[in-house]
């Protein structure tokens, strides 16, 4: 054992799959003086690595997840150290088996192999199945057995060989020192490791603790949201026919989805894994110590009970495994987080601590590179990694009242079908806007945006539907979490106009002698602008990626107000104090809960408006991209309030009209009199589905997260001005030799031209990554792999058509070219409007 | 033939057992529960000699309505009935013990009409150790027992007369009593390698209808103050080398154990 | 008066027996009371002297017919009648499998409590004792309220040694026994039979994926039967196909419980260990200084398994010549 460091450039924590990665990854990047201290022995520090089922089904309708899942087990393959199985997962019932159909779009999607059997077919593969309990199968033969601890070995020599990282196991963490030092950013700094061997200086600490995660983060006065949970596994056996093959495993992995349960050969046994069983969480406390633990400490003590019916569920399915002995049985434990997605990246408010935790071993070696790269370059290049960067949590998430409701609640779905537009049940409302009340009365119907709700639409709209004659969805899965009355909102909106809740907006301030020059470190367009102009402007990543688009508004010389959406609002935050200059030139301030927002649109908008704001809101006295301090009176509204506010006019749904800002606590008198005003204009209360979906696309406006993503550049998105500022930007540079090379790939809008699928029922596609195809149904992947997928999609009232968005190589990305678009495993034809808007492509109704 | 199972349930061994604050209980939050592994192999060869030889095992026990895991898990493996001396505290001194297992058996062959034909008791148990119970029971009703055994034969189909034979494990070999029927064995781990339960097992082990008997007697003479850990022994591996040259020293170590 | 008894085989003094009487003769000093002895079953002058030598005062011999050879009812029998008739105010065993069954007879005929394997007793109006729980993981504090102290002490909780006058007088001591305390006595006595298994094995010699090839267990079956002891092995090997899972060491293969258990090549997977923590002792060989099994063991050696083990057989040829 060399001697205990005092000093270390990196201190990784935790020798499970992803600490062990992480060091072989870094090394690989070039980084030196690396620790890996390990509280367990080696090579199973009893982890949840340790107990693994160790298989991987590539095939996730997540794209993070399927991209790094597919990426691990690459690497595992690499290795040499992953047999490829084969796996299937089997449908008990109709609703399963359209899933399966869904799961074979997502299969082409990312180019995994796969094939729906009958039961039949799938008894061919595993001759022990009951064909009699099942209605089918979804087999991909690259589903495959991973060797999880071995892997960490050769990556640990890897970090050891190439890197000289020096390995501790048996040595626990104690505490983790920062320097609390105040600073501008409000970010405390990692200084050190403090172990039962000796304390280590640090500048980099990784916390890739699984399960532990959160009490080593605790250790630092922050937070890392997840929550061990149980996943009860039974070894039964030994069994003959599996004994027979004389191998680790020699038939596909059965999932039997729809009783939430998995058999995986294991030798000569079968190991029953079950996500059906009742939510069975843990403190981390409440996880014993390596010797305090029988098997390791998570392989805790199996409570049978909760396994019975799982039991007989698996019996049903291999009547064999009924007569063959239980020999090993855990609750054994892995991570659930609130969102159910990994927790990568730094933490926001201590600079130089990682989060590298919630990952399981399917995606492991995938994430620690995540993690090394992102540590490298500022971004990880293998993937947009947004769905898992740990500043995505707001505050409210990070409590253990949120991830226990959460985890409770999602730990049933982890084999479960769930739509794309799934609500939650548990933990709603955790920010109260100001409008709840009122739109509880129109029965609003809220879906949750990370804390924040916003009316889908509203039920008291539904008269519309009448109006303009709409009518529910056929196909049910397609009518899910949706309503024809979003349709009859946007027909109102463009006839005469709509009040939409914007409370959820981000909304940051910088403010100082260095705002301005800081503000546009950050973005792609000048923001250096008149005071009382706006820009809407990409910020790029390191590599000339999107890492956010968002618009600045220059409120005076010294002071830039930010404004994003509701999803990124953690990470824009965090990449807005992560980059600022701590010489006290610029200060942040987070005026979210101060400033509430409504958005006014329609051709009706401009007289409404008038109604209760004496400014001129002619194009002249108001234009495009202004932002102008005005006085609105109350009083339509009932009230007595004359508030003060910020019009901005821009929109998002391709109508002309303004987001009105003002103090949160005028908020519902706005909005009465807003509603008051427009009343005998047809103002309606509108809700998401307008402003996210269908106004939004007709316009084919960007949005960050499905068209925006690290892997695409401002030329690609059409996002890029005809010139670049002269001032300098993160991702200046290879944002000017994206320029120069020109995009490769184009975002494009595309009509749908036939919805009927082959049972004669119309079709609506959801913009969950469905592939699009050439008019061979062949793949479409530019040169660096991306592949052409819906990123959005939704009905256009407007335009009267299915419109979708995604990616084309440039030479597709004109209008009129003719491709195809797979959903629910059928094939429908598109037709590309280009890189505009489907609807009013000259935007006459914006200057209206 | 008829067997009677005493089993007793007690913190799954294996790891480091910890004390409640108060020192009254093993802490046995990590452990789970197991039933004491001697009792394990005694329900295993019970089974094994019904299956050979025809008959139905009862399992009794003595505890918390949740030591009814304990029956169904024997129930799982092939005991057929299970008999619960339910009480509501744990830690009952061995003469009571004795005393509440003594008058369960009297009023199970009452109504049975007849005696077990073996009374199959674990050595001691994994948890108290008092190496007692068996023999005040086996003593009570005035049949013969014989502690330690790691091997059971039995004369005829083992109901009525006859003997059961019984191999005790002594230095290098085995001592050999037959012992008259009806009779008790107090049996040690390696008597047989008991078998896991099937999953059909367990599922039918939660049909099995439990006999509970409600049953008490005074307290006995030892009383438990508390329970605590030994001072910590940090045992240290030794390294014996670090090549082919540390043979020398692995074969001191082997001959001063003896093994040679 | 305390009572020792005196534990034997056929005449043999088993070693626990002076641990026995120096555990008793600390305690007699307490009591200030004289420590006297029970020797049941023999009557040998040798075993008497030894009994002296260790502090007795007086050895009670008792033979019978029925106590020619050991048996729990006959030796708990006359043991209970000495408490009867001496009115010892303790009663102490070894706390070996007949010191605690002998003892457990005499107190279910005595109806009295008795405590077994106690390292630390403190004699009083009510006595209060330490005993050893979980095999020594654990202690209890037990108090004790009855006529006679009926004790054994715990296996090694004392070492034995020499010590009070040295000289013991024999008083034979006459049971009343029949053929009804026959029932249980020693019928027959077997050897060990050859072969050995893996749970019953005196050495295990376990190895792991470390060992390389299914080949590879050659040198590991030398070594084994030089030893008289068995091949075992890791999960993963099985899995591998090297050895057939009947030699599988683990919590879903064989647990074992030897002298000795050399794990060669094994990280020590807790699935593996759970199998193998029950050996008396561990000397592992692994080429990681930090593995479990390792850090586990009593002895390791830290090499290539390959090259050491050849050399630990050469050794043990070459001094048995």
């Amino acid at each position: 054992m060399s001697e205990f460091p005092t000093r270390a450039n990196v201190v990784v924590i935790g020798a499970g799959i992803v600490g062990n990665c992480l060091v072989g990854h870094l090394a690989r990047l070039g980084w030196q003086d690396l620790v890996l201290v390990e509280k367990g022995p080696l090579p199973n520090p009893g982890g949840s690595t340790g107990h693994a089922s160790n298989f991987i089904f590539p095939v996730d309708h997540n794209k993070e997840m399927a991209l790094l899942g597919e990426q691990s087990a690459n690497q595992y393959r690499d290795m040499n150290l992953s047999v490829d199985s084969g796996g299937i997962e089997v449908a008990r019932t109709q609703e399963r088996m359209d899933e399966l159909e869904r799961r074979m779009t997502s299969a082409k999607a990312w180019g995994i192999e796969a094939h729906l059997l009958t039961p039949a077919q799938a008894k061919e593969l595993v001759p022990y199945i009951n064909t009699e309990v099942i209605l089918g199968g979804f087999y991909c033969p690259t589903v495959s057995v991973v060797d999880s601890l071995e892997t960490g070995t050769v990556m640990r020599k890897e970090g050891i060989e190439k890197a000289g990282c020096k390995v501790f196991a048996n040595t626990e963490v104690l505490d983790l020192i920062t320097d609390d030092t105040p600073r501008p950013n409000g970010r405390r700094k990692i200084t050190a490791v403090v172990t039962d061997k000796g304390t280590i200086d640090t500048d980099y600490v990784i916390v890739a603790c699984g399960v532990w995660s959160n009490r080593i983060a605790a250790m630092a006065d922050t937070y890392i949201p997840l929550v061990p949970a149980v996943h009860q596994m039974a070894d039964v056996g030994p069994i003959d026919i599996l004994a027979e093959t004389n191998n680790e495993i020699g038939y596909p992995i059965v999932r039997d989805m729809d009783t939430f349960c998995y058999e995986r050969q294991s030798a000569g046994s079968m190991e029953v894994g079950s996500y059906g069983h009742r939510p069975i969480l843990h403190h981390p406390d409440e996880i014993p110590s390596n010797e305090e633990a029988a098997l390791s400490p998570t392989e805790m003590p199996f409570t049978p009970d909760d396994f019975d019916q799982q039991m007989e569920e698996a019996i049903e399915l291999m009547d064999m495994l009924g007569d063959a002995e239980i020999k090993y049985a855990i609750n054994g434990l892995l991570s659930l987080t609130p969102d159910t997605m990994p927790c990568l990246g730094e933490l926001p408010d201590v600079e130089g601590l990682w989060s590298a935790a919630a990952v399981w071993v399917k995606e492991g070696p995938g994430m620690a590179q995540v993690v090394a790269e992102w540590m490298t370059y500022g971004y990880p290049r293998v993937i947009d990694a947004h769905g898992a960067d740990i500043a995505r949590f707001y505050d409210e998430e990070k409590s253990d009242e949120h991830i226990w409701a959460r985890a409770d609640e999602h730990f049933n779905k982890t084999y479960g079908i769930v739509h794309p537009a799934e609500q939650w049940e548990s933990r709603r409302h955790l920010v109260e806007s100001p409008y709840r009340s009122r739109q509880e009365a129109l029965q609003a119907e809220f879906f949750q945006a990370r804390v924040w709700e916003r009316p889908q639409w509203y039920n008291s709209n539904a008269d519309l539907c009448e109006r303009y004659d709409l009518s529910p969805r056929g196909v049910e899965w397609d009518n899910r979490w949706w309503s024809p009355i979003t349709i009859g909102e946007h027909l109102n909106l463009r006839s005469n106009c709509g009040v939409v809740d914007l409370s959820a907006f981000q909304i940051y301030e910088l403010e100082g002698p260095g705002a301005v020059e800081y503000a546009d470190r950050l973005a792609v367009n000048k923001v250096d602008v008149a005071v009382g102009r706006s820009i809407y402007t990409p910020w790029l990543n390191a590599d000339g990626g999107f890492h956010s688009d968002l618009t600045m508004m220059r409120l005076a010389e010294d002071r830039v107000r930010i404004v994003t959406g509701v999803f990124d609002g953690g990470r824009d935050e965090f990449w807005t104090r992560k980059h600022m200059p701590n010489d006290g030139s610029v200060t942040f301030t987070n005026r979210t809960t101060e400033i509430t927002t409504l958005g006014l649109w329609g051709p009706n908008a401009p007289q409404v408006l008038a109604q209760v704001c004496g400014h001129d809101l002619s194009q002249a006295g108001s234009p495009y991209g202004s932002i102008i301090p005005v006085e609105i009176d109350c009083a339509a509204g009932g009230h007595n309030l004359t508030a003060q506010a910020h019009l901005f006019r821009i929109s998002y749904v391709g109508d002309s009209g303004w987001e009105i800002y003002t103090d949160w606590s005028n908020g519902p008198a706005l909005w009465d009199a807003l509603l008051a005003a427009g009343r005998e204009l047809g103002i309606r209360p509108t809700g998401g589905g307008v402003y996210g979906t269908s106004g939004r696309l007709e316009k084919g406006y960007r949005l960050m997260g499905a068209e925006l993503e690290s892997e695409y550049n401002p030329l690609e998105a059409g996002l890029a001005r005809r010139r670049v500022k002269a001032a300098d930007f993160i991702g200046k540079e290879p944002y000017l030799k994206a320029r120069e090379t020109g995009p490769e790939v184009q975002c494009v809008t595309l009509t749908v031209e036939d919805q009927t699928d082959s049972a004669g029922r119309t079709r609506h596609m959801m913009g969950g990554n469905e592939p699009i195809l050439d008019l061979e149904g062949e793949r479409i992947v530019d040169s660096h792999g991306r592949v052409s997928r819906v990123t959005s999609a939704g009905y256009g009232p407007s335009v009267g058509k299915h419109l979708l968005m995604g990616y084309l190589p440039t030479e597709m990305a004109t209008a009129g070219t003719e491709l195809q678009v797979m959903y629910m495993n059928e094939l429908f034809p598109v037709t590309v409007v280009g890189p505009g808007s489907a609807f009013d492509p000259d935007d006459t109704r914006l200057k209206g | 033939m008829r067997i009677l199972c005493c089993v007793k349930r007690v913190p799954a061994p294996g790891a480091k057992i910890n004390v409640t604050a108060d020192g009254s209980d093993v802490d046995a939050a990590h452990l789970g529960f197991t039933t004491s592994p001697h009792e394990e192999c005694g329900v295993e060869g019970a089974v094994q000699l019904c299956e050979e030889h025809g008959g139905e095992v009862t399992v009794l026990t003595i505890g918390e309505p949740r030591a009814a895991e304990q029956l169904r898990y024997a129930a799982s493996v092939g005991a057929d009935h299970g008999v619960l001396v339910c009480t509501d505290e744990v830690g009952w001194d061995p003469q009571r013990t004795a005393a509440v297992i003594g008058e369960a058996i009297e009023v199970l062959e009452e109504e049975n009409g007849g005696p077990f034909d073996l009374i199959v008791f674990g050595n001691e148990s994994a948890d108290s150790g008092g190496f007692q119970v068996g023999i005040r029971v086996a003593h009570g009703l005035g049949r013969p027992i014989v502690n330690g055994i790691k091997g059971i034969e039995v004369s005829g189909d083992g109901s009525g007369a006859g003997t059961v034979t019984a191999r005790r494990a002594i230095d290098g070999g085995f001592e050999v009593y037959e012992l008259p029927r009806p009779c008790a064995i107090g049996v040690k781990e390696g008597l047989n390698l008991p078998r896991y339960p099937t999953m059909k097992g367990r599922l039918r082990s939660k049909k099995l209808e439990i006999r509970s008997l409600d049953l008490d007697a005074a307290p006995g003479g030892q009383r438990r103050i508390r329970l605590h850990r030994p001072a910590e022994q940090v045992s240290e591996t030794v390294i014996l080398g670090e090549g082919p040259e540390a043979a020398a020293e692995v074969v001191d170590v082997l001959e001063e154990l003896g093994v040679l | 008066m305390l009572l020792v008894v005196l534990e034997h085989d056929r005449g043999e003094l088993a070693e626990a027996a002076r641990e026995a009487l120096t555990f008793g003769r600390v305690l007699a000093e307490k009591l200030d009371e004289e420590l006297e002895a029970a020797l049941i079953g023999s009557d040998e002058e040798e075993l008497v002297d030894e009994a002296g030598r260790y502090g007795a005062e007086v050895v009670h011999t008792c033979v019978h017919d029925v106590l020619g050879d050991y048996g729990p009812d006959a030796y708990g029998a006359t043991l209970a009648q000495m408490v009867t008739e001496l009115e010892p105010s303790a009663v102490l065993a070894c706390g070996s499998d007949r010191g605690n069954e002998v003892m457990a007879q005499a107190a279910a005929r005595l109806n009295a409590p008795f405590v077994a394997n106690c390292i630390d007793v403190t004699p009083g109006v009510s006595w209060t004792m330490t005993r050893v729980q979980w095999g020594g993981s654990l202690l209890e504090d037990s108090s004790l309220d009855a006529d006679v102290a009926l004790l054994t002490c715990g296996l090694h909780a004392v070492a034995a040694e020499p010590g009070g006058s040295g000289v013991a007088g024999d008083e034979p001591f006459e049971a009343d026994l029949d053929d009804s305390h026959r029932v249980t006595i020693v019928k027959d006595r077997t050897v060990q039979e050859a072969g050995v298994t893996l749970p019953t094995a005196p050495v295990v010699c376990g190895g792991g994926r470390g060992i390389g090839s299914q080949e590879g267990f050659a040198q590991l079956e030398e070594l084994a039967e030089l030893l008289g002891g068995r091949v075992g092995c890791s999960r993963a090997v099985t899995n591998l196909g090297w050895r057939p899972h009947s030699d599988q060491v683990g919590q879903t293969g064989t647990r074992i419980a030897p002298e000795v258990y050399i794990a060669s090549g094994i990280s020590g997977a807790i699935q593996h260990w759970v199998g193998a923590m029950a050996s008396k002792h561990i000397l592992a060989i692994n080429t990681d200084r930090e593995a479990n099994m390792v850090v586990k063991a009593d002895w390791a050696v830290i090499a290539d398994l390959h090259e050491v083990i050849p050399a630990i057989t050469a050794e043990i040829r070459r001094r048995r010549g």
